[in-house]
């Protein structure tokens, strides 16, 4: 018995040693109709593919930019799903890019990812860090290898010297936006159910702080409940429950994002509490789903503020800027990020700016 | 009577119930509003009974359901299945893939829910068995098999819907997790009812909990007597498997979509835990399945109380954990027979006064 299963191995082993045989002499044919850097680069995958295109991208830029793009997870939400289709929307080869990616959630793995990167000699390294800190050693590794990083997205705690530009969501004023939307209602007094993110994260500092300013300055706003859900939208609705079943008066709904306030909604709607444009109580939720803008098209929310996924333009023209010697204005660029009201959204914004 | 008492303080039951009596006693002295329960009206105009109670009832019914899985898995194989929140988001993906088709949003159901409901179901069953195999016939601790799906399905729900957040706007959708229309109860508490119904005929009818108990007690006695051990974990981690697949289904239907990263986030933990609060040894062998359905309530009773006091967010969780900890070491085998060892003591002492 033993010996059947290892003669049947070795025969398995032999057949495959062949056929990787059988391979190899195609691979040297390749590189040889093409010059230099791009075809070596391509080696093992989609190499047929290079050849094809580099002809029309040579004629309009000479060489492909080779960028490696460290990002997290695209499952992680739909606001890293927009920005992650954005940057493989972008960084094409017809636009000039030889782009790879990285995904991690977890920074260690995206420090390996950019010594990877280091050692392909990319000509610039774009990342979105999982985590502040760590990042130091690899980003000098890059400067002294004259490889040029961005951040977008997310900051981290290493010396600017160290990176060409960072773009990133300023959450604050998202917060401060919504804030300032709120209180241009005109209520008389505003009594606020606000469902936190996860504790400690970036998005969840920026928006709650200017709120609970606003409800620390004015004394006709009150905070009937402040309760994290963590993103969750069952537990945002067991939070909006529970305040409906204590019996306290609300009028405001302020989620840090658009499934809590989902959440919320259910639960005002399990209670026959009005809500939305001209109802009893205004919802408010962050990041702008496409289904989120569509609540707020037929008046059942009040306010999305955005949280900009589409940074791959802001990149493409720093880099070209740098390619001609231009370096960016300024190392930290916030982007533009709006906040929508359900009486004046349109059909065109829940197309352009829903994710 | 006293005698009755006595008894029931022996019963394992007891300390779920005495933890149920404690967190009433505690909402009846704050504020015995807690309690009130009002027949309001939802927002299609049907009566329907609202108040913390029928909330409880109401969010406890996922929790219930796992419950009853897990105390089987536990009981049989010895350990527990970590990945039960990365199978709701499975079998929720599965759902809502049917019923949305590839558009990923849906305002009428494209098939019949029954049927959504049955694929979801034997999608589930099959990662069950997944996990039972792993565990009872390659004889992998029960926590490091569950890790696989733990950490890799939430992935895999998203691959599902190739990463879409499917959203049905179809109101009989929605029937599921909240209201039948005419009906003044949540309907998720009757699917947890029938759930519960179904077990306690199975456990009456069939081997099936002698059987796991034998198994987790002494695998190699009970095949010396003709029970296969490897085949009675396997079917308990496929009942798991369909416990899953109703819970993730009452999940997307309470808000009409998913988010695969937080949907049933943590639930296997509150899971585990209401084994452990019914007292059952997390090491497998003899249980009570009363238990640990009681546990699961005292689980949501004590998460609504929380927040209807509104306890600050970030303190949430040490809280929680405070509580967790007295009734789990309260509950521990080894802690009541020391407690009924020297209440023992005490009598025999008094009655020795006495004499």
């Amino acid at each position: 018995m033993k010996k059947r299963v290892i003669s049947t191995v070795l025969a398995l082993a032999m057949t495959l040693g062949l056929a990787a045989c059988g391979e190899q002499p195609a691979q040297p044919t390749q590189p040889e109709g093409d010059t230099g850097a791009v075809a070596t680069e391509a080696g093992d995958a989609g190499s047929a593919e290079v050849t094809e295109q580099t002809p029309d991208a040579g004629a309009a830029s000479g060489e492909l930019i080779k960028v490696g793009i460290i990002n997290n997870d695209p499952n992680e939400s739909g606001y890293r799903t927009a920005n992650d289709a954005d940057m493989q929307k972008t960084f094409t080869k017809e636009n000039g890019y030889d782009a790879s990616y990285a995904y991690s959630l977890k920074n260690d793995e995206q420090i390996a990812a950019a010594q990877k990167f280091i050692q392909d000699e990319v000509d610039y390294l774009l990342i979105s860090a999982a985590g502040t800190s760590g990042w130091d050693t690899v980003l000098t590794d890059a400067q002294t290898q004259g490889i040029k990083v961005i951040l977008f997205d997310r900051t981290i705690d290493a010396d600017p010297s160290l990176y060409e530009a960072s773009i990133v969501s300023d959450m604050a004023k998202e917060g401060q936006t919504a804030v300032d939307w709120l209180s241009s209602q005109g209520l008389d007094s505003y009594k606020i159910v606000h469902i936190q993110g996860v504790m400690g994260s970036a998005a969840q500092i920026g928006r709650t702080a200017a709120m609970d300013k606003m409800v620390a300055d004015n004394d006709n706003w009150e905070m009937v409940s402040q309760q994290t859900a963590e993103w969750n939208a069952e537990t945002a609705q067991q939070i909006v429950q529970s305040v409906i079943d204590s019996g306290k008066e609300f009028n405001v709904i302020y989620a840090e994002n658009d499934d809590m306030a989902k959440g919320a909604v259910a639960a005002l709607d399990k209670a026959n509490i009005s809500h939305g444009v001209d109802g009893d109580v205004i919802v408010m939720g962050y990041d702008c789903n496409k289904w989120a803008l569509q609540e707020l098209l037929a008046g059942n929310w009040n306010y999305d503020g955005q949280c900009n996924p589409f940074q791959a333009s802001y990149i493409d023209e720093i880099i070209k800027g740098l390619e001609s010697g231009n370096a960016p204005a300024e190392k930290t660029i916030i982007m533009d990020e709006k906040g929508f009201d359900a009486t004046t959204i349109t059909e065109d914004d829940v197309n352009t700016y829903g994710i | 009577m006293k005698y009755r008492l006595n008894s029931l303080i022996h019963k394992q039951i007891f300390i779920p119930i005495a933890a149920l009596l404690v967190l009433t006693l505690f909402n009846l002295i704050m504020d015995p509003s807690f309690f009130a329960i009002t027949l309001g009206t939802n927002n299609v105009g049907k009566a329907v009974l609202t108040g913390n109670l029928i909330t409880i009832l109401d969010n406890a019914s996922e929790l219930v359901i796992l419950a009853i899985g897990m105390t089987l898995v536990t009981s049989a194989s010895g350990g527990q299945d970590i990945s039960v929140g990365a199978g709701i988001a499975i079998a929720g993906s599965v759902m809502l893939r049917i019923l949305c088709g590839p558009e990923g949003t849906a305002d009428v159901v494209k098939a019949p829910v029954i049927v959504a409901f049955l694929a979801c179901c034997v999608v589930s069953m099959l990662f069950g068995a997944f996990n039972g195999i792993l565990v009872a016939y390659f004889k992998i601790q029960p926590m490091v098999a569950t890790l696989i799906l733990f950490t890799a399905g939430r992935s895999i729900a998203a691959w599902i819907n190739e990463n879409r957040l499917p959203v049905i706007n179809d109101p009989t959708f929605a029937y599921y997790g909240n209201y039948i229309p005419g009906v003044v109860l949540p309907t998720p508490v009757f699917i947890a009812i029938i759930c519960v119904a179904a077990i306690f005929l199975i456990l009456k009818f069939t081997n099936m909990g002698l059987y796991s108990q034998a198994v987790g007690i002494n695998p190699h006695s009970s095949r010396l007597n003709g029970i296969d051990p490897a085949v009675i974990k396997l079917i308990t981690y496929v009942l798991l498997g369909l416990c899953v697949a109703v819970a993730g289904f009452i999940k997307v239907s309470r808000i009409s979509s998913i988010n695969y990263s937080v949907v049933a986030k943590d639930i296997e933990m509150d899971a585990i835990l209401a084994v452990a609060l019914g007292g059952n040894p997390l090491g497998g062998g003899k249980f009570n399945m009363a238990a640990s359905i009681l546990g699961a309530y005292v689980i949501q009773f004590l998460t609504t109380t929380l927040f209807k006091y509104n306890v600050d967010s970030t303190a949430l969780p040490a809280y929680k954990a405070v509580v967790v900890i007295i009734l789990v070491v309260l509950s521990a085998p080894v802690v009541r027979e020391k407690i009924n060892r020297s209440v023992k003591t005490l009598k025999s002492k008094k009655a020795v006064k006495e004499a």
